[in-house]
């Protein structure tokens, strides 16, 4: 299946991925509103600044996900080899945060639920960060791994 | 009736075995008992039940559906009252016997209650550990209900958050001398309490309740509370009269091996919170009563049931829980060196020893991508091989060395 890889040889660390995620995810129609407005959307995607190093991070949306086994709500579920979070039954407690060996599960701003990249299946269908990366350090493609 | 596998519980670790047969046995035949009548639901949602934040409904820890696509038939409100191990059948209050090829014990702990004189002159008492339980507070609690809560652990005080949304004047005593002494050090507990009273519960601490009288409690240094809503909620104790009844090598709580197999007997497996797991941080064996425990052991004796091969040999404790918007997540043992953060709120204490790190306790902001952590316990990571200095400052994935990075970042686990 499709999955969004990343090479840090390309990645300048210029966070726009992150800025793109967090608007994508926002609801909002124009980027300045979703940040400017006080909602201060979570990117679900962080990008790391090493050591000379930088590069972006987000789900890997693993074959077996410990976030999905030790979700104590049973609120994880990988539908078509995507990793979700259902928000409706999600309490926020993050043993996901406490699980995901990668740190790529994210706080929801409201304290409650937990967020994750769903590969933008809820809102393009295309993910923001490798459509908007202008270095092509983010890229979605087939890899030959399993759904 | 005869079944291929027969499951006693229905909760994570009920989950994961069936989880763990399915992946290659799709035929096999299931069955599952437990005395409670509910699909299966998450125990440690009740208290947000009790809070408003979630349905029953919503409590459902796997599908509607998932018996059926399972192929899982259901004994639910039956109760087993022995196993004999020997001509292999579990045998029901009402009688029944279920035969079966391989049985799984899954039947967690019950709440402990303590000897306390006149606690039986108490009208509304309740544990607070199923949805029975919050059912029959939801019967009886009303606004401004005077409540007194017997326990500052993680199930106590989680009674409490949700009890604070009626506007309920509550007291929260203990023996221990501070709060949630089972996943927080001194410090932090003294924080969380901090935290806690601020939303206006009160604690009495170091001390225990001498004897009760209706809905009046007397304590040992003299105090006396009145209540109109009494929660026990001191500790808990493994279900391990089944697996005895079988004849299974019992301790503390149930014995495995890292199949999960009981020792002591043959075709009978335990997981979850009746057994007793190899602690990988204390190097010590004692139960780890946490639900992800409970789901891997699960999914591991399943598997093995199935004939496939698979070990559960990395337990740990680990918790992630809030308080009122404050939240912690803690794991491993507190010993060895330790790296500390703390400005009054948000606290990052980690603890290496030999090597590697042990344990870490992270509250308020420091939760953050707190999964690289518990990743470095789990897998045992040789702190020599990774930036340990820049992992102190923040979880990142740049602290590996690139191969590592690469396989992470193309991958997954």
């Amino acid at each position: 299946m499709k999955k969004v890889y990343v090479n840090e040889e390309r990645c300048l660390g210029c966070h726009l991925c992150e800025y793109y995620c967090a608007f994508a995810n926002s609801g909002e129609q124009e980027m300045f509103k979703a940040f400017k407005l006080g909602k201060n959307p979570a990117p679900r995607i962080q990008v790391e600044d090493g050591k000379g190093i930088n590069f972006a991070v987000q789900c890997r949306h693993c074959d077996d996900p410990l976030c999905m086994k030790n979700c104590i709500a049973g609120a994880i579920s990988k539908v078509d080899g995507v990793v979700k979070i259902d928000p409706q039954k999600c309490v926020g407690c993050y043993t996901c945060v406490l699980s995901c060996p990668y740190g790529c599960i994210v706080p929801g701003k409201d304290g409650h639920s937990a967020t994750k990249c769903e590969l933008c299946t809820a809102n393009s269908g295309t993910p923001q960060c490798v459509q908007n990366c202008i270095n092509g350090a983010i890229v979605f493609e087939d890899r030959g791994e399993q759904a | 009736m005869k079944y291929e596998y027969v499951i006693i519980g229905n909760s994570a670790a009920a989950a994961g075995c069936i989880e763990g047969i399915r992946e290659t046995d799709k035929k096999g035949s299931i069955a599952v008992i437990s005395d409670e009548k509910y699909h299966i639901y998450s125990r440690p949602l009740i208290s947000y039940k009790l809070k408003g934040d979630v349905t029953e409904k919503q409590m459902a820890y796997r599908p509607a559906d998932f018996y059926k696509a399972n192929n899982v038939d259901t004994m639910l409100g039956k109760r087993a009252v022995s196993v004999d191990s020997k001509s292999k059948f579990v045998k029901l209050e009402s009688g029944e016997k279920i035969e079966y090829e391989k049985l799984l014990l899954a039947t967690g702990s019950k709440p402990f209650v303590p000897p306390m004189e006149g606690l039986d002159t108490v009208k509304n008492k309740f544990s607070f550990m199923k949805m029975d339980d919050v059912k029959d507070i939801e019967k009886v609690v009303k606004k401004g209900a005077k409540v007194l809560i017997v326990g500052a652990g993680l199930i106590g005080l989680k009674a409490a958050e949700a009890l604070e949304h009626y506007d309920c004047d509550m007291t929260v005593i203990d023996l221990a001398d501070r709060i949630l002494p089972s996943i927080l050090d001194k410090k932090t507990s003294e924080i969380m309490q901090k935290h806690i009273e601020d939303h206006g519960l009160k604690f009495i601490l170091g001390t225990s309740t001498k004897k009760f009288d209706k809905n009046k409690a007397v304590l040992t240094n003299g105090t006396e509370i009145s209540f109109d809503i009494l929660i026990t909620a001191v500790g808990v104790r493994p279900n391990t009269e089944l697996a005895e009844s079988a004849g299974a090598k019992v301790e503390r709580g149930i014995l495995t091996d890292k199949k999960q197999a009981c020792k002591g007997v043959k075709n009978i497996w335990a997981a979850g919170d009746c057994t007793v797991s190899d602690d990988i941080t204390t190097g010590t064996a004692h139960i780890i009563a946490i639900m992800p425990n409970a789901h891997e052991q699960g999914l591991v004796a399943g598997r093995n049931m199935a004939g496939s091969k698979a070990v559960f040999d990395h337990a740990f404790p680990m918790n992630a829980i809030g308080f009122f918007g404050l939240h912690i997540i803690t794991a491993g043992a507190y010993t060895g060196d330790c790296y500390e953060e703390n400005d009054g709120e948000n606290v990052k204490q980690l603890f290496s020893k030999d090597n590697k790190l042990n344990g870490f306790i992270l509250m308020g902001d420091k939760i953050k991508r707190a999964g690289i952590y518990t990743a470095l316990i789990r897998e045992q990571t040789d702190l020599t091989t990774v930036d340990y200095q820049l992992l102190c400052e923040a979880p990142q994935l740049a602290a590996f060395a690139h191969e590592k990075r690469y396989e992470i970042l193309s991958k997954g686990a």
